[in-house]
């Protein structure tokens, strides 16, 4: 697929779109529609077509594994985080009320932060799992079919 | 949806179930979206339709595109799977009336999630990550291992394929 014109012309439109989305949905779940584990797995899906697109090797060239696992673990340790800087400020583990001196600000930050973490951690384990699969066949990954 | 399920059964090329099974997932999102359910209809689109999918055809790149017949009879999964969906739609029956505001779950924590203490307009939002952050911490950890498991169920296959090559 990777010779093929009109999807390379159009992942190139389309693959920023799709990451924006992915930023859209993380940061406007709060009053919308999605959050965190949804932005997750939109951001890993348009690395993904751009993997099937450009070839496995480019992919892992923009995001590299160990990037990918990087971000595997940051997202839990963002989570739990979040949940000691209850304790540290006064509060209880993940209470967020504690966060900022206007509570409902401190939930604001807390929800923010979790869900940063949940969206890392998700995009993190399918792209993991999809370059530990792609990779198995040809160098190219399914795309090769 | 029905008819694309039945045809999930009976067809032997893996390649058209896989991609059947991403348009059920699509037509799935519809319903949930038709349910009111958004936040999970986005989900299954992506989830389903879009990155289980590629996952299953990169599954299916690796080994052959056809079933192999089957060497027993299915009557006993048969069975199994006739009973327990008739088990789960007697217990549907006794469900409450879809939409129906005066059933028990509508009058337990629900008033309280409704009252909005903690200001974000996407009930969900709060819900999951407010009021139930130990489960969506639990479910992100699941999520971890599940990645960490394959790392290193597939990592240990990759370096015994070289320990081979290098005849050890």
């Amino acid at each position: 697929m990777v010779n093929d014109l009109v999807l390379r012309v159009v992942g190139k439109l389309l693959i920023p779109f799709i990451l924006l989305f992915a930023l859209y949905v993380q940061f406007h779940g709060d009053f919308g529609p999605g959050g965190g584990f949804q932005a997750g797995v939109i951001f890993a899906a348009g690395i993904v077509f751009y993997a099937l697109i450009f070839g496995l090797v480019n992919a892992r060239k923009v995001v590299p594994d160990w990037f990918v696992e990087s971000m595997l673990a940051c997202g839990v340790l963002i989570y739990a985080g979040v949940g000691f800087a209850g304790i540290v400020l006064g509060g209880n583990y993940l209470d967020y009320f504690v966060l900022d001196s206007d509570p409902l600000h401190g939930q604001h930050r807390g929800i923010f932060w979790v869900e940063v973490g949940v969206a890392i951690t998700v995009c993190g384990v399918m792209l993991k799992i999809f370059y530990m699969f792609a990779s198995r066949g040809h160098a190219d990954g399914p795309g090769g079919v | 949806m029905v008819a694309l399920v039945i045809a999930m059964v009976f067809l032997r090329n893996l390649l058209s179930v896989v991609v059947l099974s991403g348009i059920y997932s699509f037509l799935m999102a519809t319903v949930l979206v038709a349910l009111d359910a958004v936040d999970v209809a986005m989900t299954e689109a992506a989830v389903g339709a879009g990155v289980s999918t590629v996952l299953l055809l990169g599954a299916l790149h690796l080994c052959r595109t056809d079933e192999a017949r089957p060497a027993h009879k299915p009557w006993l999964p048969l069975a199994v799977s006739v009973s327990t969906a008739a088990l789960l739609i007697y217990g549907a029956m006794g469900l409450p009336e879809f939409s129906d505001t005066q059933s028990a779950i509508h009058h337990h924590v629900v008033p309280r999630y409704l009252q909005n203490e903690v200001d974000v307009p996407n009930v969900v939002t709060a819900v999951l990550a407010s009021f139930r952050g130990y489960d969506t911490l639990g479910e992100t950890t699941v999520v971890f291992t599940a990645g960490a498991g394959i790392i290193a169920l597939l990592r240990r296959r990759q370096r015994n394929g070289t320990g081979d090559a290098r005849g050890q």
